[in-house]
């Protein structure tokens, strides 16, 4: 069952295009990532299904409603980019005051304790450090007991620890029940902890699929790279049928191709009598899918 | 109301802990009051106020003095500041709306205002024999009034500015005129007729014209308070249109 249907979502701010294209569900259970580089309009997209902005065109349900329809407040729970608390208000005064807003609150201090934050509770938001505020921000987004949490670049800033500590904190969010819709711009978060991924770029859904599957759709290819002892035409290895690209970089070769291809390569440089020094066979990674699927490298 | 009640008392506690509003909101109108009541000619009566003392005629002055220090001040800050700080936007994803943020920082000043008003008044009484206002009921409308107004201008202010250092700069350059015009350096009643007549067009000008009437025992005045309803209105309905949540 979908708890999240996004159908040709559009938005544009003036002459920006902020989403020109994006559709996908989100099933409930599942960690569902959207990844893409910065200004992908991940955010833009996110903000839509939390109530916060109106697209121009296409339509978004959640939990079968209109994302701006009040009864989603108790539903839904997020953790926003950039969005804080007032400086001197303490931990507990925080996870005290969201506690009222909710119909059927969670249990505070054992959700506090959960998250590690039991040690902070009368620390005041603007001395917590930034995995502390993440976490707080993450037990406010839970505070309502919500069927589906929608969290933002919520490791972006933490230390490694702290960044996998999250991960964990994730899963286990997950495994209540609870369905995760995670904005990500780290392959590796995306790869470790999500179900299914939506990759935007541009505005649009370039692919949508498990992690597992979107390398799968590139590990058809196979790349190596080398120095050859001595310089060779770009027609001889391209002549091979197994060969697709060659690329030149400085000394080095890297050459794409398909299925043999490092077998191929090999058996003609013996043949030609050149040596492959630094000679390196590379598998496919999630960033090589992503640099497959637009054309260009990620960007951090 | 439960949530209202809750956020309410959550400014409240913010509000206390700043040092500095709560000073000057809070402490700084008596204070006044008690440095200008120490000093014995401004205990005597004085023609050029029509036989009042100057005391007596600073204590609507300084009732003025407490909405102004919140309205044009503590309120835009803090709220141009939760809107920056994304405060109120992550407020709009919960069942909290932002606009009962908005409306707790407004109750959580005017029941500042109203105690900080009540200190005045209580130490003007009980130290320098000032008489508690002859119209009481009016004194409490025109109070009302006058907070309606200066507020309205203060969130008009917080709906307009980008930040909350923004809203301090431009909360500042309207503060003092405003004062200016509420007779703080120089009362309302000694002001050359040009500047008394401009003053009967600011928010806190009028206001405090009502407030001294209101306090002397007179009707106030029905100019000064089509003046601050003028403003109540104007502003507040200009705030809503312009207020953005993030």
């Amino acid at each position: 069952m979908s708890v999240i249907e996004v159908k040709n979502l559009s938005k544009r701010y003036g002459e920006t295009v902020a989403v020109r294209d994006v559709s996908f569900a989100v099933e409930a259970g599942e960690i569902f990532g959207i990844l893409g580089p910065n200004g992908a309009g991940k955010t833009t997209t996110v903000e839509t299904i939390a109530g916060l902005r109106r697209g121009d065109g296409g339509s978004v349900e959640v939990l079968g409603r209109d994302p701006r329809d009040p009864e989603l407040r108790t539903l839904v729970g997020v953790q926003l980019q950039e969005s804080q608390l007032p400086e001197k208000m303490s931990v507990r005064e925080a996870l005290e005051l969201y506690t009222a807003f909710y119909p059927q609150p969670a249990d505070w201090p054992a959700l506090a304790a959960e998250l590690g934050l039991d040690g902070v509770l009368k620390t005041r938001f603007g001395k917590l450090s930034g995995g502390q505020k993440q976490r707080l921000s993450i037990a406010l987004a839970l505070i309502g007991n919500p069927r589906i949490a929608i969290l933002d670049e919520l490791t972006t800033g933490l230390d490694p620890q702290a960044r996998r500590d999250t991960w964990d904190l994730i899963e286990s969010i997950r495994d209540r029940g609870v369905t995760v819709l995670l904005v990500t711009h780290f392959m590796a978060e995306a790869e470790r902890l999500c179900d299914r991924l939506a990759v935007i770029d541009a505005g649009q859904v370039i692919a949508l699929d498990t992690p597992a599957g979107l390398v799968a759709a590139v590990s058809a290819e196979q790349r190596l790279r080398f120095r050859p002892s001595r310089p060779l035409d770009d027609r001889v290895l391209t002549d091979l049928p197994e060969v697709r690209e060659v690329r030149h970089h400085g000394g080095q070769l890297e050459i794409i191709g398909d299925g043999n291809v490092v077998h191929a390569v090999t058996a003609l440089l013996a043949a030609n009598q050149i040596i492959a020094a630094d000679l390196r066979v590379e598998q496919a990674s999630l960033d090589d899918a992503f640099v497959k699927l637009t054309g260009r490298a990620f960007e951090e | 109301m439960r949530i209202f009640v809750k956020l309410t008392s959550s400014e409240l506690r913010l509000f206390l802990r700043e040092p500095l509003q709560v000073f000057f909101a809070l402490a700084f109108p008596s204070v006044l009051i008690v440095i200008l009541g120490s000093i014995p000619a401004f205990r005597e009566p004085d023609a050029a106020l029509g036989g009042l003392r100057v005391i007596d005629v600073y204590v609507p002055i300084a009732v003025a003095l407490t909405v102004a220090m919140l309205g044009l001040q503590s309120t835009p800050i803090v709220l141009a500041g939760y809107r920056e700080r994304g405060v109120l936007r992550r407020l709009a994803t919960t069942p909290a709306r932002p606009g009962a943020l908005l409306g707790a920082q407004l109750v959580m000043s005017l029941l500042t205002a109203v105690l900080s008003a009540t200190l005045v008044l209580v130490i003007g009484r009980v130290a320098f024999d000032v008489a508690l206002p002859g119209q009481f009921g009016s004194f409490l409308v025109v109070f009302l009034f006058t907070a309606a107004a200066v507020f309205a201008v203060g969130l008009f202010i917080a709906a307009v500015v980008p930040s909350g250092k923004a809203a301090n700069s431009v909360g500042t350059a309207l503060f003092f005129p405003s004062m200016f015009f509420a007779g703080l350096w120089t009362p309302r009643e000694v002001m050359p007729r040009i500047l008394q007549r401009i003053g009967d067009f600011t928010p806190l000008g009028a206001g405090e014209r009502a407030l001294h009437e209101a306090a002397t025992g007179h009707w106030p005045n029905l100019l000064s308070l089509t003046v601050l309803v003028a403003y109540m209105l104007g502003f507040g309905f200009a705030a809503a249109k312009l207020f953005r949540w993030e």
